[in-house]
This record gives structure tokens, C-alpha cells and sequence, in this order.
């Protein structure tokens, strides 16, 4: 029993990780149609930005409760700055080309940024523990967890509504289903669509340095960890159905608890677990989980 | 036999002069490097012989794409095939380059026979979401198998060639010799299979496959027959590369490694069965020099360059043969 609570515990941690990073991911390609495979290095500079600014926060001696502000600083920023530049420098000549080349493009800077975060960074292995244990942990029956990690799972909830109330709510969420569901319909109708990219790319960027920040305190940050990630990312995003909000919440749920399950019952099969679940489901539901249906064109 | 005189040539008429050329231009290098082998440097003979073994691989990879499908899984039957090699050696102790090879071959061409019923019916995104979740199963499978070393993997050797005895001095040609003569056959066999009836196709499907659907050919059949084609040929590489290293690990099937191909391919372009052993040489050039003076730019390096070509040389490095001459 207790065991599988543990499953059900850390499988949900897991997934709101997951879900954080995949629902940036998930969000470009839906509007923008681009499976963007540089989404890891974003999460991984991310990850180095907080390292950054909240060594830099705790190194003055402010109140160390302050070392999470930095981390939502950290991916503010990375977003604010990584996002247009990317979109605006790159992206905005490739509109139009076929998704695999789409692909392609982004790993291009994918590559690019491996190398820019560690002449930035350093190669060697950098942390920032302390905003990991200032929370305590909290118990349930014998099984103790850092409050930290529960935090994770908060900001990933809060995340997640928030992002399906302004989709559905608002008249900026309505806009972007506009664009969504038909680009050019929407181009006509008057929505500047050159800005809707430009907002969509910022906020998934976003999104990515927002779950490297997060996961900083809780690793050691070094080259390596964009490529492990993305991987993981597209488990998730093609489970659940590209461009899916719900099936990015879905696919991270099925990813975490697998993942979990593995962990506590079958160390062995961890890895392989996710892929082979990624596989299954993509053999059975080509398109992913909550997918539309498309027309064949000829 | 002399060209054509350069200025009269049209863009189409030199891709073809070079076409028809094709076999020659191979047997000249076939010999050459054969001849030229025993007098190589070492490091100038290492580097031509992965040089070989990945444009073996990338091959495989063209034939995919000029069916309009790009494989981000590729690593699957390249590791597939170094284990299979490996695994031959470390388990049973075989030792020969020949039987190793054609274990790699063997081995990778059923795994994608089987998978290639599934993956026959994917496209775009689809097809490279699939592949890469099947190479990066193995890869989590390979990382947690104990007998085969874990995520270090495990070494090998040779020592001998089709039953010939190799002595120590010779054992370095000999795996040499047969890279190129693996890559000088897969070359020549590719050729020749683009130009028959199947191989035709892939064009055909990639600029419409509804259409070729119409003709009464099976689109399916043939993406099924050009993926077990190049997956046997990444096996072939990966198993000359594995023998060539003389080690084997699992990163071999993890995703990156397949980037690579892809970054290859995309460098070199689909306009010959020349261009990705090209292609080859020039990045693990570019690699090799790279990562001895400037360790942490070099895939800086490889990305502006792929953005560049992608931008403004979208055939590759190959079209750069094939155009029609500027006026400069």
C-alpha cells in the first residue's frame, strides 16, 4: 500500500516537471506548427540562469527566501531574451518550409546553444541547493518528502490553469485558437499573426527556462542536459498529441507515473519505459492520444 | 571520355555528366586508396575509415530522404549493427571482419524488416517522433544490461578476414581495406538501385505519393524496402565502425548520434551517391580538428554551418558541383 503511494507521489512530482517543460513545447508547435527540438536548451539555460542569479542573490546575503523569485526571474529572462531573438533572428525566414525542415532548423540551434551555454557557463557542474531544503519536508505516514518538490507540483497546477483559462477565456486566448485553427482565416480577419508567433514563442520559451529553473536546485547543472530532456519532452508532447494542452497534462501524467512505477518495481526497464510507452501509443494512435483528426490533401 | 567544355554545360547536363561518370570516379578512389592505404598516416588512415563507415551510414539516410522522410532513429541500426559485431567477439569469440559484418548486416536489416511494417505507414514529424523512440528504447535497454557494459559499453578486435590469419601489423589495412570496399559497394549497388524501377519511386513518393498510389505502385511496399535498405546500411557502418574504435556503447543509439547523421545528410545532399561519403569526410575532419583546438565550438560550429546550408544550399554540398556556373 505503501508503495503504492510512493508510486502515485512521486510519479505526480515527476509529471509536473515534465509537464511544465512539455507544455511550452507543446503550445509552439500548436500555434506555430514547429516541433522545436532547441525547447531543451532552453530549459538548460534556464537551468544555468538560475544558478546564476540565485548564487548571485545568496552570495550578497539577502534573505534567502528571495532565492525563488530569482528563480522565476531567471526564466523570465531567459525568455524575455532567448524567446523574440530566437524568433525574430531565425525562425521568421524558415516560415513555411516543411515541418521537417522545421525540425531541422531547430536543431541547428539546438546545437548552437549547446555550445554558447558553456562558453557562457563553463563546462564544469554548477549548483544551487539551498532553495531545495529551506522548505523543510513534509510527512505522509512514513514517507517524507521536501516540501520543495510539492512546490513544483503547485506551480505546475497553477501553470496549467492558468494557461487553459487565458486559452479559453480571453480575448488574447481566443485569438491565438483563431490562429491555431486556421492561420491564414485568422490573417485575414485582421489578427496580426506575426505578433501572435512572436507572444506564442516568448511564452514557451519561457515555459522551458521556467522547468530548468525549477530543476536547478534539485541537480547539478552541466553540459548534457538539453539533450536528455528534449528527449523526455517529446515523449510526453507525442503521447498526449502535438499541440494538445490536455494531452500534454496527460502524456506527463502516463510518462511520471511509468516512470515512477519503473523506478520503485523494475530500476532496469526505467529508461526504456518511457520509450516503450512513447512507441506503444504511437503505434496504436499515430497522431497521439487527444490528436484531431486531418483531411488528406492531394 | 574528356568533359565537355565547363562554359557550354547546363546545370542538368553536368549533374548528369557526373552521374554517368559515377562508377569510374568510384573505381579510381577504390584504387587509389587502396594502393594509397599502406602509406597513409595513421591518423589520415583512422579518420578516412570512419570517414567511410559514417558515409556508409548516411547512404542510408539519403535513400530515406529522397523518399521525403528524415529518420532521427537511424542510431538504432548503427548500434544495432557495432553490437551485433561486438557481441559476436566478446560472447561467442568470433574474430573475423567478414562474419562481423555480415552478422551486422543481418541483424539490423531483420529488426527493420519487422519495424518497417509500422514505420511504412508514418510520415514527417510522425516518422522521426517514431524511429527516435524506438532507437532510444534500445539505448535505455543497452544502459541497464550489466553482460553488455552498461553505458560504458565494451571493446573488441579482429583477427582475421574472411579466414585469412591477420598479423598485428596488417590488422589496421585490413579493416581499412574493407571499409572501402564496404563503402565502394554500397555505393555502386546504391547507384544502380536508383535507377531501377523501385528506386525511381522514391522521388515520385516524396513529391506526391497519392499520386504514385494512382499509378498502381504501393507506396508502403517501397518505403518499406528503401528502410530496411538504408537501416542494413547503417548496421554495415556501425559494425565497421565498432570494429575500427574497437568499442562499442550505448550512446551509439541515443538520439544525438543520429542528429549527427541527419546533420551529415543535410551537409552533404541527396544529389549523388557520392556526396555523403563527401559529407563524411568533411565533418569528421572539421570534428577531429575541432575538438583538438576548440573543444566547446565546435557544434557551434555545426550548427551555423546547418543553418546556412539549409538556408542557402538547399541540395548541399553536392549542388555546388552540379550548378550552373555564376558568371564569375
Amino acid at each position: 500500500m505503501n508503495q503504492v503511494l510512493a508510486i502515485l507521489i512521486d510519479g505526480i512530482i515527476y509529471a509536473s516537471w515534465l509537464f511544465i517543460i512539455a507544455v511550452g513545447l507543446t503550445l509552439i508547435y500548436g500555434v506555430m506548427k514547429i516541433l522545436n527540438v532547441a525547447h531543451g536548451s532552453l530549459y538548460a539555460l534556464g537551468a544555468y540562469a538560475a544558478t546564476a542569479f540565485g548564487g548571485w542573490w545568496l552570495v550578497h546575503g539577502y534573505p534567502p527566501l528571495g532565492s525563488y523569485g530569482m528563480l522565476l526571474l531567471a526564466a523570465i529572462v531567459v525568455g524575455l531574451v532567448a524567446g523574440p531573438l530566437i524568433e525574430r533572428g531565425l525562425l521568421r525566414l524558415v516560415y513555411g518550409k516543411e515541418e521537417v525542415v522545421l525540425v531541422l532548423v531547430t536543431y541547428a540551434v539546438f546545437l548552437i546553444l549547446e555550445d554558447l551555454t558553456k562558453l557562457a557557463f563553463g563546462v564544469d557542474p554548477l549548483s544551487i541547493p539551498e532553495p531545495y531544503g529551506l522548505l523543510g519536508s513534509i510527512e505522509f505516514g512514513d514517507l517524507i518528502y521536501p516540501t520543495y518538490s510539492l512546490m513544483v507540483v503547485l506551480v505546475s497546477i497553477v501553470a496549467g490553469v492558468g494557461l487553459a483559462l487565458a486559452l479559453n477565456r480571453t480575448r488574447q486566448g481566443k485569438i491565438l485558437q483563431a490562429v491555431i485553427h486556421d492561420r491564414e482565416m485568422a490573417a485575414a480577419a485582421g489578427i496580426n499573426v506575426s505578433r501572435v508567433y512572436l507572444v506564442t514563442f516568448t511564452i514557451g520559451t519561457a515555459f522551458a527556462a521556467l522547468g530548468g529553473a525549477l530543476t536547478a536546485p534539485t541537480i547539478s547543472v552541466q553540459p548534457g542536459i538539453a539533450a536528455e530532456v528534449i528527449v523526455l519532452a517529446f515523449a510526453v508532447v507525442v503521447i498526449g498529441g502535438l499541440g494538445s494542452l490536455g494531452g500534454a497534462a496527460l502524456g506527463a501524467a502516463i510518462v511520471g507515473i511509468v516512470r515512477a512505477w519503473a523506478v520503485h518495481k523494475w530500476p532496469e526497464v526505467e529508461l526504456f519505459s518511457v520509450y516503450a510507452v512513447m512507441a506503444a501509443v504511437l503505434i496504436m494512435r499515430p497522431k497521439g492520444l487527444f490528436a484531431v483528426p486531418e483531411a488528406r490533401k492531394i | 571520355m574528356t568533359p565537355p567544355h565547363r562554359g557550354a554545360l547546363r546545370q542538368g547536363a553536368r549533374a548528369h555528366w557526373l552521374r554517368e561518370r559515377t562508377p569510374q570516379i568510384l573505381i579510381a578512389t577504390l584504387v587509389v586508396l587502396l594502393v594509397a592505404g599502406p602509406f597513409l598516416p595513421k591518423w589520415a588512415m583512422f579518420m578516412l575509415n570512419v570517414s567511410l563507415s559514417w558515409g556508409t551510414v548516411v547512404l542510408g539516410m539519403m535513400l530515406l530522404m529522397r523518399t521525403g522522410l528524415v529518420s532521427f532513429g537511424q542510431g538504432l541500426y548503427y548500434c544495432l549493427g557495432a553490437y551485433a559485431a561486438g557481441v559476436l567477439y566478446a560472447k561467442l569469440g568470433v574474430a573475423d571482419i567478414a562474419v562481423m559484418l555480415l552478422a551486422s548486416v543481418a541483424v539490423s536489416g531483420a529488426v527493420a524488416g519487422v519495424l518497417g511494417l509500422l514505420l511504412a505507414k508514418y510520415r514527417d514529424i510522425f516518422f522521426a517522433m517514431l524511429s527516435l523512440a524506438f532507437s532510444m528504447i534500445l539505448f535505455g535497454l543497452l544502459v541497464k544490461t550489466s553482460e553488455l557494459g552498461s553505458t560504458d559499453g565494451f571493446g573488441l578486435s579482429v583477427a582475421s578476414l574472411a579466414g585469412i590469419p591477420l598479423t598485428a601489423g596488417w590488422a589496421r589495412y585490413a579493416v581499412f581495406a574493407t571499409a572501402v570496399c564496404v563503402a565502394f559497394c554500397s555505393a555502386l549497388g546504391m547507384q544502380r538501385y536508383l535507377s531501377s524501377h523501385t528506386g525511381r519511386l522514391a522521388g515520385a513518393i516524396r513529391d506526391n505519393e497519392l499520386r504514385v498510389e494512382y499509378m498502381g505502385a504501393s507506396v508502403r511496399r517501397v518505403i518499406h524496402v528503401n528502410y530496411v535498405i538504408s537501416a542494413s546500411l547503417a548496421g554495415l557502418g556501425g559494425g565497421l565502425v565498432g570494429i575500427t574504435i574497437g568499442h562499442v556503447d550505448p550512446e551509439m543509439a541515443f538520439w544525438t548520434t543520429s542528429g549527427e547523421f541527419v546533420f551529415i545528410a543535410i551537409l552533404s545532399g541527396t544529389g549523388s551517391v557520392l556526396a555523403p561519403f563527401l559529407g563524411a569526410i568533411v565533418f569528421e575532419t572539421v570534428r577531429s580538428f575541432a575538438y583538438e583546438y576548440s573543444p566547446n565550438t565546435w557544434q557551434l560550429v555545426l550548427g551555423i554551418t546547418m543553418l546556412l546550408v539549409i538556408l542557402f544550399l538547399p541540395g548541399g554540398l553536392w549542388s555546388v558541383f552540379t550548378r550552373w556556373r555564376k558568371a564569375a
